[in-house]
C-alpha cells in the first residue's frame, strides 16, 4: 500500500513538472508575454509569433514522449509493469 | 486533362481504396466494431488518431481562418495539439487500464451509477452532433467547388456519401481506412506547401520558409504585414484573436475539449496496453504536426499570393474584373467569392476599409483555392480535393461511430435493455449513425459559424462537461455521483445557454436573444471559447455538491487504485 502510494506520488509530482512547461511554452510565452517576446527575432519569425505558431507544438511532442519515458523508468523501479 | 475530370480520377481512386480497405476489414463482432479487437500497434493506432481527429476544420478551415487572423489563429494551432499533453498524461493511461468501450461506461463505473451514464451520453452526442455539423460545412464546401454547383447542393452529395460510408464498417474498419486517409491528407496538405514554399522563399520546407526571405531580400512575414496593413487590414504577426484574454480561454478550450472528446478518447481504448496507451497519444501528436505546423506557412503564403494576384504590386492598376482568373470565376460559382464593383471601376479594390469590393471572401475556401490561386499544376488541384474529403469523411466516421456506440452501447444495452442481441445493437448503432447525419447534414445547411468555428464549439461543449468528470474520476478518491452528475449538468448547462443567447436557440439566428455582438459578451469571451469557463463550473460546483453528499463505496475507491496502476 506505502509503496503504492509514493509511486503514485511520482506519477503526480512528474504530471505538475511537465505540465508547468505546457503552459509556460503555449499560454506564456504564445499569448500572455507574446508582446514583450516580439522584440526579439528568430529569423524571419517574431519569437512570440514563433511560438504561438511553431515552438508551442514541437515542446508538446518532446513533453509527452519525456513522459511516457520516465513512466517507464518509474515503473521499472517499482515493478509495476504490464500485465 | 480537364481539372474537373483529373479531380473525379483522384477522388474516385481514393474513395476505391478506402471503400477496399473497410471492406477487407470489417467488423464480425461487436467488440471489433467498437475498439477493433484492442490488437492495434501504436504508432499505426497514431496515425489513425491523427486522421480521425484532423476533421474538414484542420485540412479545409484552419489555414483559411490563420490566413485572415494572422496571430488570432494561433488559438486553433496551439488548442488542438496542446490538448494531447493532456490526454497522454491525465486521461488515456488510466483510462485504457480500466478496460471499457465508451467513455460513458467508464463513468458509469467510476460514478456507480446510470444516470451519470445517462448525463455522459447526452453531453456527448450534444458535442459530437455539433462536431458532425462543422465536418458538414466543410464537405459542403468541398464538394460544391469540385461538382461546380452551389453549396446546398454540394452539400447534399456529400451527406449521401458519409452516410454509405459511415454506417458499413465499424472501428476496425476504420482504423484502418484512416491510416490511408492519412497517408492521402498528409500528402495533399505537404506538396502544395512545399511548393508555394519553395516559389516564394527558395526554401522547399514550410515550416522553415515561413521564417525566410523571399526574392527582393525582405523577410516573407515582414512583407506579408507591410502589404497588408497598406491596404487596411491588420498587422499579420500581431493581430490578436479579440484579446490575449480572449485569446487564453479560447485555446484552453480547445485544448481541454481535445481531451474530453469520446471519439479521440475511444482512441486509447484499442491499444494493447497502458504503455502504449501512454506514447500512442505522442504518435498522434506526431502525425499531427506535421499538418499543423505546416498549416500556419500555407495560410501565410496562401494571404499573400490572394493578395499579389488582386493587387498586382507591380502593375499601375489592381486586377480587372474582366481579366480575372479561372480559380475567381469557379468559386464565384459557389456563392462563397463574391465581388461588387462598388466604385464601377471595372477593378477589384480588396482592402481592410469600407471600400473593400470583396464582399464575401468565405474563410474555408482558402486552403483549396491555395494551388490554383498559386498556378500549381492540375493534378496537385485535384489531391488536395482528395484530402480535403479524407479528412472530413474520417473524422465524421470516427463521430458516429462515438455517437452510434453511446446510443446502442450505453443507452440501450447499458441502461433500457440489457438483454438486447448483438445483432440487434449493430443495428440500432447503424440506425443512430443515420438519425446523426440527418440532423447534422440540416444544421449544416446555415452552419453557425466557418467549419473552424463550429468545430470549436463542439470542443467547449466537451471541454465543459466530459473532460472534467473524466479527470476528478481519475484522480480524486472523494468525488461522488452527486458532485460529477451537477457537475457534468452545470458545465454544459452554462456553456449552451452561453452559446444560443449569442448563437440562437439550435444556432436559428433570429432567436439570439441577447445577439453575436461583442458588447453583451462575459468579459468579452466570444461563444466559441466560452467551454473553458464551462470547465471551470463544472469543476467548481462538482467540487461544492460532492462535499454535501458521501463519500463513494469502498469497491469505487479500490477501483481508482487499481487504474491508477498500469
Amino acid at each position: 500500500m506505502n509503496e503504492q502510494n509514493t509511486y503514485w506520488k511520482e506519477n503526480i509530482s512528474l504530471i505538475i513538472k511537465c505540465l508547468v512547461i505546457w503552459f509556460v511554452v503555449s499560454y506564456g510565452f504564445g499569448i500572455i508575454l507574446v508582446d514583450s517576446l516580439n522584440t526579439i527575432h528568430l529569423g524571419g519569425y517574431k519569437l512570440g509569433f514563433w511560438f504561438a505558431q511553431q515552438g508551442s507544438i514541437y515542446i508538446f511532442l518532446i513533453l509527452i514522449f519525456y513522459y511516457a519515458f520516465k513512466m517507464g523508468e518509474i515503473d521499472q523501479k517499482y515493478g509495476t509493469l504490464d500485465e | 486533362m480537364e481539372l474537373q475530370a483529373l479531380t473525379f480520377t483522384i477522388v474516385g481512386a481514393t474513395f476505391a481504396v478506402y471503400i477496399g480497405i473497410a471492406f477487407w476489414a470489417r467488423a464480425g463482432s461487436t467488440k471489433e466494431f467498437y475498439v477493433a479487437g484492442g490488437d492495434v500497434h501504436p504508432v499505426a493506432n497514431g496515425m489513425a488518431t491523427a486522421a480521425d481527429w484532423m476533421s474538414a476544420a484542420s485540412f479545409i478551415s484552419m489555414a483559411g481562418l490563420i490566413a485572415f487572423f494572422g496571430y488570432g489563429g494561433s488559438v486553433f494551432l496551439m488548442g488542438w495539439t496542446g490538448g494531447y499533453v493532456l490526454l497522454a498524461l491525465l486521461l488515456a493511461p488510466y483510462l485504457r487500464k480500466h478496460g471499457s468501450f465508451t467513455v460513458p461506461e467508464f463513468i458509469s463505473d467510476r460514478y456507480y451509477s446510470k444516470t451519470a451514464r445517462v448525463v455522459a451520453v447526452v453531453c456527448l452526442i450534444i458535442a459530437s452532433v455539433t462536431y458532425v455539423i462543422g465536418q458538414m460545412k466543410g464537405i459542403g464546401v468541398a464538394f460544391s467547388r469540385f461538382l461546380e454547383v452551389d453549396y446546398d447542393q454540394g452539400l447534399t452529395v456529400g451527406m449521401a456519401i458519409v452516410f454509405i460510408y459511415a454506417v458499413m464498417g465499424g472501428m476496425k474498419g476504420i482504423t484502418y481506412t484512416q491510416i490511408a486517409q492519412y497517408v492521402i491528407m498528409i500528402i495533399a496538405y505537404t506538396i502544395p506547401a512545399i511548393f508555394i514554399s519553395f516559389m516564394l522563399t527558395g526554401n522547399p520546407i514550410p515550416q522553415l520558409g515561413l521564417g525566410g526571405t523571399l526574392e527582393d531580400g525582405s523577410h516573407l512575414l515582414d512583407k506579408l504585414d507591410q502589404i497588408i496593413t497598406d491596404l487596411g487590414f491588420k498587422e499579420y504577426t500581431t493581430n490578436a484573436r479579440l484579446s490575449l484574454f480572449n485569446m487564453f480561454f479560447y485555446t484552453l478550450s480547445l485544448m481541454i475539449g481535445t481531451a474530453g472528446l469520446p471519439h479521440v478518447i475511444m482512441r486509447f481504448f484499442t491499444v494493447p496496453s497502458v504503455k502504449a496507451a501512454r506514447s500512442s497519444a505522442g504518435w498522434a501528436l506526431v502525425f499531427i504536426a506535421i499538418l499543423y505546423t505546416t498549416a500556419p506557412a500555407v495560410a501565410a503564403m496562401a494571404r499573400l499570393n490572394l493578395m499579389a494576384t488582386i493587387d498586382q504590386p507591380d502593375q499601375e492598376q489592381n486586377l480587372a474584373y474582366k481579366d480575372r482568373p479561372s480559380w475567381f470565376k469557379n468559386w464565384e460559382k459557389t456563392g462563397l467569392l463574391q465581388f461588387e464593383d462598388k466604385n464601377g471601376d471595372g477593378f477589384i479594390q480588396y482592402t481592410g476599409t469600407e471600400n473593400n469590393e470583396m464582399v464575401k471572401v468565405d474563410r474555408d475556401i482558402m486552403v483549396l483555392a491555395n494551388p490554383e490561386i498559386a498556378g500549381l499544376p492540375n493534378w496537385v488541384i485535384a489531391l488536395v480535393a482528395a484530402g480535403g474529403l479524407a479528412a472530413a469523411l474520417s473524422t465524421a466516421a470516427g463521430l458516429l461511430l462515438a455517437i452510434a456506440s453511446s446510443i446502442s452501447h450505453d443507452l440501450l444495452k447499458g441502461v433500457f435493455h440489457p438483454e438486447i442481441s448483438e445483432k440487434e445493437e449493430l443495428k440500432a448503432s447503424r440506425i443512430a449513425m443515420a438519425a446523426s447525419i440527418a440532423v447534422a447534414g440540416y444544421f449544416g445547411f446555415n452552419p453557425p459559424d466557418f467549419a473552424a468555428g463550429t468545430v470549436a464549439l463542439a470542443f467547449g461543449l466537451a471541454a465543459s462537461s466530459i473532460f472534467p468528470a473524466l479527470m476528478m474520476g481519475i484522480f480524486s478518491k472523494t468525488m461522488n455521483k452527486e458532485g460529477a452528475i451537477a457537475g457534468m449538468l452545470a458545465g454544459i448547462g452554462v456553456t449552451l445557454l452561453y452559446v444560443f443567447q449569442h448563437k440562437g436557440i439550435m444556432f436559428i439566428q433570429s432567436t439570439a436573444f441577447l445577439g453575436n455582438m461583442e458588447p453583451n459578451w462575459f468579459m468579452g469571451i466570444e461563444p466559441n471559447a466560452f467551454g473553458a469557463i464551462g470547465a471551470i463550473v463544472n469543476f467548481s460546483v462538482a467540487y461544492l455538491v460532492a462535499k454535501k453528499n458521501p463519500q463513494p463505496p469502498i469497491e469505487v475507491r479500490e477501483m481508482i487504485e487499481r487504474i491508477r496502476l498500469p
